[in-house]
């Protein structure tokens, strides 16, 4: 792949760091999107170098801040956590000595104001981008730069097509796509990207109308 | 479409030469070859980029700066308030307090644009926005010269390291440099060989030079390495402009570089554990960083 221009001249982002401080941003933001906004609890621990440096490079304020849906290039960042006692949002961050597999990393916990939960592990990986390794237990893989459909389900025949064909039906073209497994024939999880988002609608449908999907989320 | 891509300076210069454009329009006929973004795209985003970057030299100079730590906030007003008694004279001393200000800016949680990455943001903008406000330069000039800039960081990124972590500072501040040093030429009339031979003689420069943040931050000694940055670039354009050429081409000097950063040390590559982060005194402001709650 090519390196673009905007690779060297850009992002536009609040400092001072762009692993440090607009992938922490990145990585709080992913918790947003899974409960559509609606933000009721949430928890981070972090950990590597993101633990030891973190409180200097204000990871810890980029990541509240992610979490409440501000963008990595908004001078509102630096006052996150004063946006969070506002919004009556509690968002403790923890600092772990425990050695992540990837220096960079924050351990989510977010609840959505329908009740539903998230945990799930982020890394960033340099100049800002981010990989979601990790969610609700299930190892993944995806960058969040594209809208995200997470769909978690039995290791069975079919299921797959079923929900690609739900989206071609919506006309929603699949950019990258990954299935993972715990076990063989127990539970999976398959991460799709896409160029257009999911809508809540289309959502549901897969939720409802494919027998083995346990549960769908988008971001 | 034709495939104006470049994967070294070499190749940059041949599509210069066939198409007769400096190197500017050949970034951004890269840009174009990729089929993402059209030409209107591009100069909207770096017209963008251009606002942020003047906007957090004025923030800079004009607003009080306190960095997280409080290790450091004023140091861009010291100098700038220096301007009259200065030895390097009114025009670099306007630029290496700018490249500090947008330093400041960036290790206090304010706005900046990553040129090629925040720990070097001061050097590009303070070059070349402090050129252009001296020169009158267009708008539409100084987007040329992001342009320009970016074809150098392009084959830097391309053929060695960008990053700290993976190539120490000479990777950041040394990039940056080379980028501004060959954009000031490309403004100044030079052709885009003179540019090559600035962004040449800035990484040697500083080849060699080591990432050693104290306490991991993007504070010291960075802001004042922008300082050194920015100068460093302004002096290799000056040279190269008045007929000095770099002895070693640039493609190889990128390939010396790459293989310099790689014989680094770990501990001499962002990690603060060698350099100046090794220090007593670093140790020291670490541990009570470390303390702050």
């Amino acid at each position: 792949m090519s390196i673009s221009l905007f690779d060297i001249i850009g992002p536009r982002m609040i400092g001072p760091s762009s692993s440090h401080t607009a992938g922490a941003v990145r990585i709080g933001q992913v918790a947003n999107r899974l409960v559509n906004g609606k933000v009721k609890a949430a928890r981070v621990t972090l950990y590597g170098s993101f633990a030891e440096t973190g409180r200097g490079h204000g990871t810890d304020t980029a990541i509240v801040a992610g979490i409440l849906g501000v963008n990595p290039d908004q001078g509102t960042i630096r006052y996150a956590k004063l946006l969070a006692k506002e919004a009556d949002v509690d968002i403790p961050v923890f600092f772990s000595s425990e050695e992540p597999e990837h220096p960079n990393t924050a351990r989510v916990y977010v609840q959505g104001e329908d009740g539903k939960e998230y945990t799930y592990i982020g890394t960033s990986i340099g100049g800002g981008r981010i990989r979601v390794t990790s969610i609700n237990g299930m190892e993944v893989s995806f960058s969040g730069e594209y809208p995200t459909l997470v769909c978690f389900h039995q290791d069975a025949p079919g299921i797959i097509s079923k929900v690609t064909s739900i989206l071609a039906l919506e006309k929603i073209n699949v950019a990258f796509m990954k299935v993972f497994r715990s076990e063989r024939r127990q539970g999976a999880c398959m991460v799709i990207e896409t160029d257009t988002p999911v809508d809540e609608a289309t959502r549901r449908r897969i939720v409802n109308n494919v027998d083995g999907i346990t549960e769908a989320c988008t971001l | 479409m034709i495939d104006h891509t470049f994967t070294n300076g070499q190749e940059l210069l041949a599509i210069c030469h066939s198409e007769q454009i400096p190197i500017s329009e050949a970034a951004i006929l890269a840009e174009l070859s990729r089929e993402e973004m059209d030409r209107d795209g591009i100069m909207s985003e770096m017209r963008l980029d251009l606002e942020v970057m003047r906007e957090s030299i004025r923030v800079g100079l004009e607003e009080q700066q306190v960095s997280i730590t409080g290790l450091m906030g004023e140091d861009a007003d010291k100098l700038m308030a220096f301007t009259d008694s200065a030895v390097m004279g009114r025009e670099m001393t306007r630029i290496v307090a700018s490249a500090m200000a947008v330093t400041e800016v960036n290790a206090s949680m304010g706005r900046i644009v990553a040129a090629p990455t925040a720990g070097a943001s001061g050097i590009l903008p303070a070059v070349l926005i402090q050129y252009g406000d001296a020169h009158d330069l267009s708008e539409e000039q100084l987007i040329a010269g992001l342009c320009n800039a970016g074809a150098i960081g392009m084959i830097i990124a391309r053929n060695a390291s960008i990053a700290g972590a993976s190539g120490g500072c000479q990777a950041e501040t040394g990039s940056a440099a080379a980028m501004a040093a060959s954009a000031l030429t490309e403004l100044r009339g030079g052709t885009p060989e003179m540019c090559l031979h600035a962004a040449a003689i800035a990484l040697k420069n500083v080849m060699g030079l080591v990432c050693d943040p104290v306490a991991g931050l993007v504070e010291c000694p960075c802001i004042k390495r922008n300082a050194i940055g920015a100068a460093n670039a302004v002096l290799c354009s000056d040279m190269v402009m008045a007929g000095i050429e770099s002895i070693i081409p640039f493609d190889e000097v990128v390939t010396a570089m790459r293989n310099v950063g790689r014989m680094m040390h770990p501990d001499l590559r962002e990690t603060a554990r060698g350099g100046i982060a090794a220090t007593p005194t670093a140790q020291k402001i670490a541990e009570k960083i470390r303390s702050i709650e």
